[in-house]
């Protein structure tokens, strides 16, 4: 599903190397997880997978579904099927959450040569779904973000997710700022779109979301590498002995 | 005090081709003191104050510099609405093409017809308002539209009126110059809209006098018309009495020159201003919103709200003043201007000044301008909109604010609809 190779990123104003050499594939239908401390490269790897202005990718590849996606513009990867949960979601004042969900799945089913949802179908779909992510009537009527506390952000990072059904989803951080009660929401949101042709990236500093989502591979980044990879139990080491105990390890 | 050489020239120019009326009766006297006040301050000039960011010769000259119609032309904005319309055609009023002027609430005359009289209240309101607007700051063209306009509207609402009246300015002539001066008067408890849409002339000179008794209500909504090389210099002047309400609302698309000046006095206590407006520019695009609200009684609410999009080197002005007076109390003044200049070429000049005499009011003003947030930009597109699409959603997001002053959604409606379609074409070029 999702392939990168030796993928190596600076930052396009600046002489700082963020990613120095990332190899990665996540299989349909498969959950990694990525961990590491503040500042390896996590968001920067979501955000240069999803197209975000201010980097450069110096070296390697990424593609979705064998297509190369790095050459691609953000709506471009969007409607090939990738998603990213952003770590900080933005708020879009003026711009109604209900107003912009429809603009975006009727942009995707229209790039993909789809008809568009009719305004009725498409209100019945997103009722059912923020229904299941506690979302109420106000939530959905409001400018997007605007105002949402930092657990509402993340159930509505999860509603577009549902609304859109990509094919591979990048969750970054998105159990930050999350109690127990909203990360089960958020964990069971994620949980009821696990599909055998969909494949999950889930970024995490703490193990705790991969209680709720079973990762099928952990892979540990630092300094802009992956140091390791295992299973499960990978998280377990990292919540015990700390990141700093891994890199000791590793060296 | 005699005027500097430059101006009499300027203003002697300027009234060689122009003569007063000569079969004016009620409205002869009003006439000839605009001109006396017009003599008095001539025309406003480059090194003017008033007229520091916005640059008058165009609007002052003998000659009209010609105006393209232009090609594709709208349906009027306001068409889903059931209204009175009143068509001028490059200034001049078209029966033919207007309805019947009878409505149930309000009457409606027509300026010459008023003229033609030896009596009528109108004498009492024509050039007043406009002469009040004259102090502390000097509007010299709207004193030449009091003195020369022969055509135009006097509405007397003296009831709810059953539809709005909606004024349709059609440009057919490159070449025209227009003066319109309409009159408008509300009566205590008495409740009408005015609607206007259109280019109106090459160049276009208009006033319009409010008075709002109290209780009154007032609204207006206007498009001005989106031929690119028309000029424009358009004066409100509204008093309003205790309790009354006045909304009004400006769109502007395209246009090389537009300067409108919205003059307003509070005059009766728990009076209610709302003054608004949206523009979008592209290109060879100079708009300039100047507005002055004086607060002369108690607890009054005044809110501007302005919002311009520039590009491709548009220029927007705000000139956006409060004047509190002594003893006006509890006012409660809010203003906001604001521009996105989607790009570096554009420029946004804006002076908000607050003058205060009275030590309990609430008064805040601001004013901003900045490009298209890149985060929500990317935001947008990271869910697959593309960036054309998103980018005018951001824009819409941006003049929501002004839009929203609109009370009615019928007519908030159509003007949205016109900004939509303003963008959906500068997508596909
Ligand atoms: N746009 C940027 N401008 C400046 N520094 C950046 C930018 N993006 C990332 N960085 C830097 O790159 C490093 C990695 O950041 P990030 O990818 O956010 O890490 P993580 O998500 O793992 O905490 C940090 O040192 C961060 O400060
Ligand atoms: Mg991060």
């Amino acid at each position: 599903m999702l392939e990168i190779k030796n993928l190596h990123v600076k930052l396009e104003e600046e002489d700082k190397v963020i990613l120095k050499g990332v190899d990665l594939t996540v299989e349909a239908g498969k959950v990694h997880a990525i961990m590491g401390p503040n500042g390896s490269g996590k968001s920067t790897l979501s955000y240069v997978l999803s197209g975000r202005d201010g980097y450069e990718v110096t070296e390697g590849s990424a593609t979705l579904g064998g297509e190369d996606i790095l050459d691609m513009e953000p709506e471009e990867r969007a409607a090939a099927g990738l998603f990213l949960a952003f770590q900080y979601p933005v708020e879009i004042p003026g711009v109604g959450n209900m107003t912009f969900l429809r603009t975006a799945v009727n942009a995707q089913r229209k790039a993909r040569g789809e008809e568009e949802l009719s305004a009725a179908d498409f209100l019945k779909v997103v009722r059912e779904k923020a229904k299941a992510l506690e979302i109420d009537a106000n939530m959905l009527k409001r400018p997007v973000n605007v105002g949402f506390s930092g657990g509402e952000k993340k159930r509505n990072e999860i509603l577009q997710m549902a609304m859109l059904e990509p094919k591979m989803c990048i969750l970054d951080e998105t159990d930050s700022g999350l109690d127990v009660d909203a990360m089960k929401l958020v964990a069971d949101g994620v949980n009821a779109l696990r599909d055998e042709g969909r494949g999950f990236l889930v970024i995490t500093h703490y193990q705790r979301l991969l209680d709720h989502i079973k990762p099928d591979v952990v892979h540990i980044l630092s300094d802009g590498r992956i140091i390791k990879t295992g299973g499960p139990e990978l998280a377990l080491e990292v919540e015990n002995n700390g990141y700093a105990g891994l890199k000791a390890e590793v060296a | 005090m005699a005027l500097p050489q430059p101006k009499t020239d300027t203003l002697a120019a300027r009234l060689s081709g122009l003569d007063l009326p000569g079969d004016s009766g009620c409205l002869k006297v009003a006439r000839e003191d605009a001109l006396a006040r017009l003599q008095a301050t001539g025309l406003p000039a480059r090194r003017d104050e008033y007229w520091k960011y916005t640059r008058p010769e165009t609007l002052t000259a003998p000659e009209v510099v010609p105006a393209a119609l232009l090609s594709d032309r709208d349906t009027p904005v306001f068409d889903d609405i059931d209204r009175v319309r009143v068509v001028f055609v490059d200034g001049v009023f078209d029966a033919e093409a207007s309805d019947d002027l009878t409505l149930a609430g309000v009457t409606i005359e027509r300026l010459a017809d008023v003229d033609a009289r030896d009596i009528h209240w109108a004498k009492d309101l024509y050039g007043v308002l406009e002469t009040r607007g004259q102090t502390p700051v000097s509007r010299p063209l709207a004193a030449l539209n009091t003195a020369f306009a022969t055509d135009g509207l006097v509405i007397h609402a003296t009831g709810k009126a059953a539809r709005p009246v909606a004024f349709e300015y059609l440009h057919r002539n490159e070449t025209s110059d227009a003066h319109l001066h309409h009159v408008i008067k509300v009566d205590s408890g008495a409740d009408v809209t005015v609607l206007e849409d259109g280019p109106a002339a090459a160049r276009f000179n208009k006033v319009m006098e409010v008075d709002v008794a109290s209780g009154g209500t007032f609204h207006h909504v206007r498009a001005q018309g989106r031929d690119h090389e028309r000029r424009a210099a358009t004066h409100i002047f509204a008093r309003l009495g205790e309790g009354s309400v006045f909304k009004t609302f400006t769109l502007t698309m395209n246009g090389v020159l537009t300067r409108n000046d919205c003059v307003v006095e509070l005059t009766g206590d728990n009076a209610v201003a709302h003054v608004a407006g949206a523009c979008v520019g592209d290109g060879d695009f100079h708009h300039d919103d100047t507005v002055f609200i004086t607060h002369d009684a108690v607890a009054c609410e005044s809110r501007q709200v302005f919002k311009k999009v520039l590009r491709n080197g548009a220029t927007g002005v705000f000139q956006g003043k409060i004047l509190v007076k002594q003893g006006a109390q509890k006012t409660d003044g809010y203003q906001i201007s604001q521009s996105l200049l989607l790009d570096d070429d554009s420029q946004f000049l804006a002076k908000p000044e607050l003058e205060i005499y009275a030590d309990d009011v609430a008064c805040s003003h601001g004013s901003t301008s900045g490009a298209i947030d890149e985060e929500g930009l990317f935001y947008l597109r990271s869910r697959g909109v593309p960036e054309s699409e998103a980018t005018d959603l951001m824009t819409l997001a941006f003049l929501a604010e002004a839009i929203e002053e609109i009370e009615d959604q019928a007519l908030a409606d159509d003007i949205l609809e016109r900004l939509q379609a303003w963008m959906a074409r500068r997508r596909r070029d």
